[in-house]
């Protein structure tokens, strides 16, 4: 498994903490899970003093590392000073960098990701980009200064999965160093499963698991499906083929009767 | 004669001097403010008296507990409304109509023109909804007003102070109902803001709650008769109570423009924020240290779960039944 920024992680769950039912229900996702990594958002509850600690607190006692992002952030100024905050609060130089593009689909403003990115990289920070599957744009963000890519699998709560297999496939042939994780758009555990099939090394998701009836059986399905798409990876899956290939050949058998 | 110290007159301080009260305790209720009033958070509270609809995201207690509340309101208060809840989505949310179905009960699908007899104002606008029919809205100031009249009344007596619990508890039986104010000694305690707004829009008539569902911005707009409106509520977690965020007005309104777009036109009378007071499971809590008993977490739940909490406080006092939201260890700092 690829490390990120020198860590190497348990196993390849990043799970959000928004929008579930509460927080004892969020917790009882981690410890079904066992995810590797909670994402936080700093941007609503970050007002000017402070006014989000006491569920900062909450996601500190998960016991899990911590990627705090920038969720909600339509500028680069923005998203740096997110950043600063989140790195004061939480004690960790790692960041997940959104730079939202536009209002209703989500999508990333990709020049002001790299912009943002080459400022928190020249600071310090631990880039954890999330962009699209542009092989130009992740180029761009790995010579600013990212060691890690976060393509998106589909718009940011869309549920839909893996929108362009052959992009993401493209991206994960493009840079076969680089630690990839599949960020937004995951639905399903087959999704999730799916992705790392594909030798992506991490998934993060949210919605999924916390608007999900039961968050709980879903995170751990999630992590249950990784894993099963990280052995699939490592065992060298065997090539597609358009025609059938018998798995036991048919000379010697009465075949013909 | 049993005498109890009540300490907060919100909407679980009133609540409990009124079940304490009518088994016969000499309830003394004791509040920092003087009156009803802003610095309490059900006076910002939307009012819905909507089990079913809470079901959705919260658990099974605030279900069944909160089918308590329409009864025992209409019993203590004049300010009970039983005309049901209207849950509908834009059309391209429709996903999260069905969702919404499936996580809940007691409802019926609705089309459009069932939609258009039960709301006129909201004919042509919507293809689809759910009708909660056994539900009920009030209007929280007049309900607590209501409480307050009629435990004055009946001799309950109100005093202006801030008052320590565990003071009074030394001389005496105490429930301490101060909400959020009793952070101090619950740590697991903790504020999740709320913004709203309150619309006076005489051109448009609707006669229950609206709930309108949208992936990020859920609002709902709960009448007041006349015209006016209250729109809500955000849920942030944050300790931040001072002011509304550019943000939070935009989404509330921009939301009641996408119901109906009369409220372009609307006043604006109100804009309100407070913290709901919450433990990490969203339920509601009481606990118990010999002569003092903390009622606290009502969460968003203040008006449909306060006449179950307060019925089993008088319980526990009365016929030492332990309630099923008693927690067995109290943690206090």
């Amino acid at each position: 498994m690829r490390s990120f920024y020198g860590t190497t992680l348990p196993n390849a769950l990043m799970l959000g903490t928004a929008q579930y039912p509460s927080p004892a229900i969020l917790a009882e996702a981690f410890k079904r899970s066992q995810a590797a990594v909670a994402t936080v958002s700093l941007r609503r509850e970050s007002s000017h003093d402070r006014a989000g600690q006491d569920f900062w607190g909450l996601i500190r006692d998960l016991g899990v590392r911590v990627l705090p992002n920038t969720a909600g952030c339509h500028t680069v100024k923005e998203a740096v000073t997110t950043a600063h905050m989140a790195r004061e609060i939480f004690g960790t130089k790692w960041i997940k960098l959104e730079v939202i593009g536009d209002e209703d689909t989500l999508q990333p403003d990709v020049f002001g990701l790299v912009e943002a990115a080459r400022i928190l990289t020249e600071d310090g920070f631990q880039v954890f980009p999330y962009t699209t599957e542009d092989l130009v744009v992740a180029g761009k963000l790995l010579t600013v200064g990212c060691e890690v890519l976060m393509p998106w699998g589909a718009p940011i709560g869309s549920g839909l999965g893996l929108n362009n297999l052959f992009g993401l496939r493209a991206i994960r042939a493009h840079f076969p160093e680089v630690p990839l994780v599949i960020d937004a758009g995951i639905g399903l555990p087959s999704h999730a499963a799916r992705a790392m099939e594909l030798g992506f090394d991490a998934v993060l998701l949210n919605t999924a698991v916390a608007k999900a009836g039961d968050p709980a059986g879903m995170a751990e399905a999630f992590a249950l499906a990784l894993r099963a798409g990280q052995l699939a990876a490592d065992a060298d899956p065997m090539e597609p083929r358009d025609m059938a290939s018998p798995s036991t050949p048919l000379i010697g058998q009465a075949f013909l009767s | 004669m049993t005498a109890v110290t009540v300490i907060g007159a919100g909407v679980a301080g009133l609540t409990v001097a009124r079940c304490l009260a009518d088994r016969g305790a000499e309830v003394l209720v004791i509040d920092r403010g003087d009156g009803l009033g802003p610095h309490a958070c059900s006076w910002w509270a939307g009012g819905m008296l909507a089990p079913f609809c809470e079901g959705e995201s919260a658990e099974e207690p605030v279900i069944r507990l909160g089918q308590e509340a329409a009864d025992w309101w209409a019993a203590k208060t004049h300010a009970v409304h039983r005309k049901g809840t209207l849950v509908v989505s834009a059309a391209r949310d429709q996903a999260d109509l069905a969702r919404f179905a499936r996580r809940t009960s007691d409802f019926t699908v609705v089309s459009g023109p069932a939609i258009a007899a039960l709301e006129p104002d909201l004919a042509g606008r919507f293809a689809r909804g759910l009708f909660f029919a056994g539900e009920a809205h009030l209007a929280p100031r007049a309900a607590l007003a209501d409480l307050r009249a009629g435990l004055q009344r009946d001799g309950v007596e109100f005093t202006q102070a801030e008052a320590d619990p565990a003071a009074h508890a030394a001389k005496g039986l105490t429930v301490d109902c101060r909400g959020y104010a009793a952070r101090d000694v619950l740590p697991d305690l903790r504020p999740v803001k709320g913004e709203m707004l309150v619309l006076s829009c005489p051109d448009l008539a609707l006669s229950r709650p609206i709930r309108l569902l949208h992936p990020r911005i859920p609002l709902y707009i709960v009448p007041r008769g006349d015209g006016v409106f209250m729109l809500g509520a955000t849920m942030v977690e944050s300790a931040a109570r001072r002011h509304v965020t550019a943000r939070a007005l935009l989404e509330l309104l921009s939301a009641a423009y996408a119901l109906n777009p009369a409220f372009g036109e609307a006043e604006v009378l109100e804009i309100g924020v407070d913290s709901r007071p919450a433990f990490p499971d969203n339920l509601p809590r009481i606990r118990r240290t010999g002569n003092l008993i903390r009622v606290n977490g009502l969460y968003r739940h203040g008006f449909l779960l306060s006449p179950a909490v307060a019925r089993m406080v008088a319980e526990l006092i009365f016929d030492a039944t332990t309630p099923e939201v008693m927690d067995a260890v109290t943690t206090e700092r």
